[in-house]
């Protein structure tokens, strides 16, 4: 083997090395790297105890009620699976919507309802100009009507 | 290679690429601000609003191709640092050099516009989730990159520290692209992926990727011009440095 060769099979060794060191690392730090944890696992008991957290899922559609005072308000986490009441007094983002993903920090009373401090929206991957998403509404619609074979982006 | 009746070779020399780097600089300049001007236009006049998020949206134009730039150089600078390593090479070594500052820009732009578009979308000028703060991890590795090389005097062992860095660092990219895949991530997923249909209107992946270009274009004729002051600085002695081909640079020493 020349030593041009040599140097380039140690450069090799030394990156798969690193991959695998970096697979292993991040295989170990898997449930630190979440940036929020799912109603499900909240449901489980699979959330700090005692500190603040984050919860992230959809805004189930109709749950989003205001109190009086015009800042406090409260939905419901959902994952499609399990529901988290949460309640936040303050601004929610412009996107915050019901239907739509949102990432809440706060705590789990021990009522089960969770007391958020701060409340995000997440926005998916998906861009489109309004009229497309007229069209796509429509078009589920309809098909709802005749087959509701018709998948708009299923996630 | 030898069909054409052109040594490549001849140019992987300081002396013969610092002309041709010379004459190439204008066309990829001109390109890359032909390419911007159309992507931006395309992307702030043509494309339309996005439904959820009005026109706050309109950043991915910049954000996205500053973003794949950003892993993209990376990768390329660690690809010349290992040719460097490898065939002990000087010229590898001044091309990952010439890449580097341009990779740390297009990275902080990339955070920057992101945090610019976070605040109207999300509600937070800054989250610590993966994705962010991966990207966050490369800004420091490229400019980690870069004070090693400026902190060594000695020119051989300068290359060759900031070459295993880079090398090094390079596991990062693919942790940053799939970041939002494997973790759970405030920042949403890909819309534009070589294995999938994009998720987005037809106008608007044309406006990115033709801003993609239009970076692509920009990297490279910054680079170059880079390289040119990077020949200059290191073969200062050699007597073509000194010829009549390059007063330039000379005087803009």
């Amino acid at each position: 083997m020349t030593p041009r060769k040599k140097r380039f099979v140690l450069i090799g060794l030394g990156l798969g090395a690193l991959a695998v060191a970096a697979f292993l690392v991040l295989n170990a730090f898997q449930s630190n790297l979440v940036f929020f944890y799912t109603p499900t696992q909240a449901a489980n008991g699979d959330v700090p105890q005692g500190r603040s957290f984050r919860i992230g899922g959809m805004v189930e559609a109709g749950s989003l009620t205001r109190e009086g005072d015009g800042l406090t308000v409260h939905f419901v986490v959902t994952d499609m699976a399990k529901r988290v009441p949460v309640t936040f007094k303050g601004i929610l983002p412009d996107l915050f919507k019901e239907g739509k993903g949102v990432v809440a920090q706060g705590q789990l009373a021990a009522n089960g309802a969770f007391l958020a401090s701060e409340v995000l929206a997440k926005h998916d991957e998906n861009y489109m100009p309004p009229e497309a998403a007229d069209a796509l509404a429509k078009a589920k619609t309809a098909g709802a009507q005749s087959s509701g074979t018709l998948v708009v982006n299923p996630r | 290679m030898s069909g054409t009746g052109i040594n490549w070779f001849k140019y992987s020399s300081p002396q013969a690429l610092y002309p041709l780097a010379g004459r190439m600089i204008p066309w990829f300049a001109a390109l890359a601000l032909g390419l911007i001007g159309v992507g931006l236009y395309v992307g702030f006049f043509v494309a339309p609003t996005d439904v959820t998020q009005g026109d706050a949206y309109r950043i991915i134009f910049v954000h996205v191709p500053a973003a794949w730039m950003s892993m993209f150089l990376y990768v390329i600078m660690a690809i010349w640092a290992g040719l460097g390593l490898g065939l002990n090479a000087r010229p590898s070594f001044m091309m990952a050099q010439a890449i580097a500052p341009t990779g740390a820009m297009f990275t902080f732009l990339a955070l920057f516009t992101g945090s610019m578009w976070g605040k109207p979308t999300w509600g937070a000028w800054w989250v610590w989730d993966a994705r962010l703060t991966s990207e966050l991890i490369l800004l420091f590795q490229y400019i980690g990159i870069i004070l090693l090389r400026s902190s060594i005097d000695d020119l051989r062992r300068a290359d060759r520290a900031s070459a295993v860095l880079a090398l090094v660092g390079v596991i990062n990219v693919p942790i940053i692209y799939f970041s939002v895949r494997w973790w759970n991530t405030l920042h949403q997923g890909a819309s534009v992926s070589i294995t999938a249909a994009p998720t987005m209107a037809g106008t608007m992946v044309t406006a990115m990727l033709v801003m993609m270009f239009g970076f692509w274009m920009y990297s490279i004729a910054v680079t170059l011009a880079r390289m040119r002051c990077v020949i200059v600085e290191r073969e200062r002695h050699p007597s073509w440095g000194k010829q009549a081909s390059m007063p330039d640079a000379v005087e803009a020493r």
